[in-house]
């Protein structure tokens, strides 16, 4: 029973990784404006938010199956406060400051109709702080970091994560209207 | 009912016109048409879901139902 709770808390911890990368790598995607080919313009977004809300998910029984666990010897305020843990504390609170933004990123992402763009986009920034801090938890505090497929999921993740962000950054990221301007000018 | 842009808001994502092509076409920067004449389309009641649909779908939150 203990080896089937460690095992589930490990695998819904790591696969929550890699949605959680689909649904940010999706979201610059989205914001770029540009449509993806076979999944349409709204198709994009509802992946990018089924992606994420999937995680929140996973991440909810990540946190679970841990609680119930004994090696893990995680207290209730260890799901809130970061960094009080008795099992690598450093690593173990980055994933508890994890779960505190992914829970205001999910909440203020919810109820987007209330809080209106301007705080939705300010709120959404955050999942920007929040990848990094949850891919460090997964290699300081999960005990598969020396493996190899743990470290091949890690680099695939970090490297798709990077290609977006970096590509965000460029002045291209912004240029949808390149095309357009070329469409128009050629008709 | 009735279906508004706002346009200070909206960039042409175009997702509204790819869930409501009854009311909806883009132009050629993928902004939002109304199809009919008027400025902000009538919504009839066999289409007031997928209306709805397009407005939560709406990335900037550019689309409104008004009364």
């Amino acid at each position: 029973m203990n080896e089937a709770l460690w095992a589930l808390g490990r695998g819904t911890g790591v696969v929550a990784l890699v949605v959680f990368t689909l649904s940010i790598v999706l979201g610059i995607l989205s914001r770029s404006g540009r449509p993806v080919a076979g999944l349409g313009r709204f198709g994009l977004n509802e992946v990018h938010r089924t992606a994420a809300l999937t995680g929140v998910g996973l991440i909810a029984v990540h946190v679970g199956s841990l609680f119930l666990d004994p090696y893990a010897q995680l207290h209730l305020v260890d799901a809130v406060v970061p960094f009080l843990g008795s099992f690598r504390p450093l690593w173990q609170g980055l994933g508890t400051l994890a779960v505190d933004l992914l829970a205001v990123v999910t909440v203020v992402s919810l109820l987007r109709r209330w809080v209106g763009p301007r705080i939705f986009r300010a709120v959404h920034w955050l999942t920007y702080a929040l990848w990094p801090v949850a891919m460090l938890h997964a290699l300081g505090n999960g005990t598969d970091a020396w493996s190899l497929w743990m470290d091949t999921v890690a680099v695939l993740c970090t490297g798709a994560v990077a290609a977006a962000v970096t590509w965000r950054l460029l002045p291209s990221y912004a240029e949808r209207g390149r095309s357009r301007i070329a469409r128009v000018v050629t008709r | 009912m009735r279906i508004h842009v706002d346009w200070t808001r909206c960039d042409g994502h175009g997702a509204c016109a790819e869930l409501l092509p009854e009311l909806l076409t883009t132009d050629d920067w993928g902004f939002p048409l109304v199809t009919g004449d008027e400025r902000d389309p009538q919504v009839t009641v066999s289409l007031a879901g997928h209306a709805r649909r397009a407005v939560k779908a709406c990335p900037l939150q550019a689309l409104r139902l008004v009364d």
